[in-house]
């Protein structure tokens, strides 16, 4: 197991060890019972059988007994799950996003991230949206997890124990990268994370095409370095002459700005020949007119 | 009774290909389904192995990531519906129901037939996957949605092939159930029936109300790709969530498809291996039956993490601990029947025993994600996998070829070599342990499912689940070669009851004639365990 790095983390694992424990003492006795019958009443130790049809003492023992501990089981998880739903008032509250294969998280002050950084032993809700298929924010260490499912507003809460940096994976299988949908949590402590906060982050020096580029993901399918992913590769491809599928329909195009800013709000009216249609969500309503122009002049540049 | 007077056994009554494939003989059909259902388990091991080879080390070890997830879907789909939902009752339920019950046939034998061809059909839809367009689906063998709407495999020919499947289990559950209440042995009350016979009862009918509904949940998903209908995919106005409690409506009580014909297996071998009567007849049946109630109200804990409703996540939750009850009750019940038996430690006691043994391990780490807390963490995990291989395979697959070693010599009349097979059976039980438990523990640590690759610290149980993999393999492979070897080889025929069993089908000769009795079955007088007065059989 993991180490303990929130506070939810214990009522999680107090119900598991309640469970396991009661599960392992049946599960052990059961088979020493069945092992010792089987050896005890071999037919060379025990020639003839007795036949037994039954006994209504022994079902009544053996009815309620599981009836008690299942409820006893049901009330520790039960107990163990409730302080999930009921989210402190004041929490810090971060948005984070879901995309294949991505996540991105953006910061109430307007700062889009790739990891998420929180103040040590303050409740933090994260708000999950998913920008195109089911994905699941799971966080090993805090034992917690919950769907980011498209169209609909999940969430999560938790309050940290511990600083340091913890894995944040993809539990719902949302397609060819999913084992690589990855990210992390950093616990830092107050002062940190304030020094965090007003940082201005590495973000100044990169180009802004680029910085959109990670922020929505764009680059786990869309290689810089011509090679092949989930999608053609940025390398080179602006002003190139290249056979796209319209309907169904085979045509050549040549990549202009019209054609990227195209293809980023409406991905599948045209679909590169030998890729795959569907995958790409429409950025319609996600980067502006501006943001699209930064992309293209990005794109440019890589020769 | 038919009027037959001849003796000819199945297998000689008639020859050629065609005398099989189009056969209303419930043995023959039966037979059918055996060897098609085994080929498709081999396919499912085989990908199954490739998984696990793919997984030894972290990185890429055989294929890309694409082809790994089409492997796991092709896996779930060939072991869920072609293998392990038919499994019992269409190989041992069709072949041993008519006799056990002491009838020449079930109800509709051209609909049984009809059944097995449905079954095909579907079973080279499934498969024929492989060979066009874009391969086999990848969405895994749930077919969540908005994926399953987007991605651009063939998940429109799988869904159809599972539709189809569907079918086939529906005609076989409605043909059980009929043949239940018209076709026993004059004087066999609900009561004097064998316990395979009952729980084949209430598998049927969950058979004959759950799978249409997964059959129009796919149908939906067929029309949301081909006519684009917002159904289930957000972006065109449908709800995922919605998808999610029309798949597990019929996926979870189909668990229950699953478990409960392998529950009658296990009664029965229990009782002929201790040569006493079975404990708590009633409270066996019985459960069965509230087991297959209460198992329709409890899908939604396939959901905990989806964003349900905190009274929802409540109900389900307590729902689900419910089933495990009338489960345990049974567990009980085996136990207390080796008591003060006469115990005959032979291959299927074996598979029996290591069935109590699983089937527990599938039921505990099933009450640990039944608990809400420990599902939030677990739920997606590896400690799911491990938990449904534990219930399906360690559970079902162990009953079944349990049940291949105990009826082998009734249906071949043939005894397979019983020192390979106590070889057999140990290192595929070893291996089946060293295969699944580590993904618990992987799971533990909070390694996610369907995981084409995984971070370092994942690696061991990794390792070790692989290596266990090759063990099973081997068991499996010697077990296979021996019933095989059994069946071609020079191995003395085997007379009426080998076992010393007491229900019917032990009174007639092995293998049976083709109208089932060479004479008229006599029932034991205190119901179907009653090995006090059990009827004296002569050759
Ligand atoms: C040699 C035997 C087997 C091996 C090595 C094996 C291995 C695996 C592995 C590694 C996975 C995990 C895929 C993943 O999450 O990435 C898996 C999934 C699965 N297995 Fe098996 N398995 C075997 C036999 C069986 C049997 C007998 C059944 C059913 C009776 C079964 C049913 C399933 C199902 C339903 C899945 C889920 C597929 C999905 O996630 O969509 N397996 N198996
Ligand atoms: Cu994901
Ligand atoms: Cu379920």
């Amino acid at each position: 197991m993991r180490e303990q790095a929130s506070t939810f983390a214990q009522g999680v694992d107090f119900s598991l060890y309640v469970i396991a424990g009661i599960s392992v003492f049946f599960l052990v006795g059961i088979t020493v019972v069945m092992l010792f019958f089987v050896f005890r009443y071999n037919k060379k130790r025990n020639p003839v059988a007795t036949n037994i049809e039954g006994s209504h003492k022994m079902e009544v023992l053996w009815t309620a007994i599981p009836t008690l501990l299942v409820m006893v089981m049901f009330y520790y998880g039960w107990m163990g799950y409730k302080p999930l739903r009921n989210v402190p008032a004041g929490a810090l509250e971060v948005t984070a996003y879901g995309q294949m294969w991505k996540f991105t998280f953006e910061y109430p002050d307007g700062r889009i991230t790739d990891s998420l950084v929180v103040p040590l032993g303050k409740p933090v809700k994260v708000n999950l949206v998913s920008r195109d298929v089911l994905h699941s924010f799971f966080i090993p260490s805090f034992r917690m997890k919950e769907d980011m499912v498209p169209g609909k507003n999940n969430f999560l809460w938790f309050e940290t124990t511990q600083k340091g940096r913890f894995d944040v994976l993809c539990a719902e299988y949302c397609g060819q990268l999913h084992s690589y949908m990855l990210s992390s949590v950093t616990v830092l402590d107050q002062h940190d994370y304030e020094k965090w906060l007003t940082s201005s982050a590495s973000v100044a020096d990169e180009h802004p095409g680029l910085s959109l580029l990670k922020q929505n993901a764009c680059l786990t399918c869309h290689s810089q370095d011509g090679s092949k992913i989930i999608g053609p590769s940025f390398k080179g491809i602006f002003g190139k002459t290249e056979t796209v599928v319209t309907d169904d329909a085979e045509r050549e195009i040549v990549i202009d700005e019209a054609y990227i800013s195209r293809s980023i709000r409406q991905p599948n009216a045209d679909v590169v020949k030998g890729y795959m249609k569907g995958l790409m969500v429409s950025y319609e309503t996600v980067l502006s007119e501006e943001q699209i122009g930064h992309i293209t002049d990005y794109i440019k540049t890589l020769k | 009774m038919s009027s037959v007077s001849t003796n000819l056994n199945f297998f000689e009554a008639k020859k050629g290909i065609f005398s099989w494939i189009f056969s209303v003989d419930h043995k023959r059909i039966a037979l059918l389904y055996l060897y098609s259902l085994i080929t498709f388990f081999l396919v499912g091991v085989t990908l199954g192995l490739l998984m696990r080879y793919e997984l030894l080390n972290p990185g890429k070890d055989l294929v890309e990531a694409k082809t790994y997830n089409q492997i796991f879907t092709l896996h779930g789909v060939i072991m869920i519906f072609l293998f392990i939902i038919p499994s019992i009752p269409a190989v041992f339920g069709n072949f041993f129901l008519p006799i056990m019950l002491g009838t020449d046939d079930v109800s509709f034998p051209r609909l049984n037939l009809l059944s097995w061809w449905v079954y095909v059909v579907g079973a080279l839809m499934a498969l024929s996957t492989l060979v066009f367009g874009d391969g086999p689906a990848d969405t895994g063998w749930t077919f969540y949605a908005p994926y399953s709407v987007k991605t651009g495999t063939n998940v429109t020919m799988s869904v159809l092939a599972a539709f189809v499947l569907g079918f086939s289990s529906i005609l076989t559950g409605l043909n059980f159930i009929v043949t239940i209440h018209r076709l026993r042995a004059p004087g066999m009350t609900f009561l004097k029936m064998p316990l395979f016979a009952w729980s084949l009862y209430a598998t049927s009918w969950i058979q004959l109300l759950a799978t249409p509904i997964v059959g129009i949940t796919l149908l939906m998903i067929a029309a949301e790709r081909l006519l684009g209908v917002g159904l289930f995919d957000p972006s065109i106005g449908g709800d995922p969530i919605l998808y999610q409690h029309l798949f597990w409506i019929y996926s979870h009580p189909a668990v229950y498809i699953m478990a409960l014909p392998a529950f009658g297996v296990i009664s029965e071998m229990l009782p002929t291996f201790s040569q006493r009567t079975i404990f708590g007849y009633k409270a066996i049946a019985f459960s069965s039956l509230a087991i297959a109630f209460v198992g329709y109200f409890i899908w939604g804990h396939h959901m905990f993490t989806s964003g349900m409703s905190g009274t929802a996540r409540f109900i389900f939750s307590i729902l689900t601990f419910l089933v495990a009850i009338p489960t345990a009750i049974k567990v009980f019940n085996w136990v207390a029947t080796l008591y003060k038996g006469s115990i005959n430690v032979q291959p299927p006691l074996l598979y029996t025993l290591a069935f109590i043994f699983q089937f527990m391990i599938g039921g505990f780490t099933g009450l640990v994600l039944g608990a809400l807390a420990t599902d939030i963490h677990l739920h997606d995990t590896y400690f799911v996998v491990g938990h449904f291989h534990y219930v399906m395979f360690g559970g079902t697959g162990f009953a079944f070829f349990g049940a291949l070693h105990y009826w082998y010599p009734k249906i071949w009349g043939r005894m397979y070599n019983i020192k390979v097979a106590n070889v057999a059976f140990t290192i595929f039980f070893i291996g089946f342990n060293m295969l699944y438990f580590p993904m618990l523990i992987a799971g533990l640590m909070g390694m996610p499912r369907r995981y084409y690759d995984y971070l370092p610290e994942f690696h061991l149980p990794n390792m070790i689940s692989t290596y266990g993999s090759w063990v099973l393999a081997t068991g499996l492979i010697i077990m296979l070669s021996n019933l095989v070897a059994g069946f071609f080889g020079k191995k003395p025929k085997v007379g009426r009851n080998p076992w010393n069993g007491i229900t019917l089908e032990w009174q007639t000769l092995s293998p049976p004639p083709v109208q089932n009795f060479d004479r008229m079955p006599v029932l034991p007088q205190n119901g179907p365990y009653d090995f006090d007065h059990k009827p004296v059989i002569e050759e």
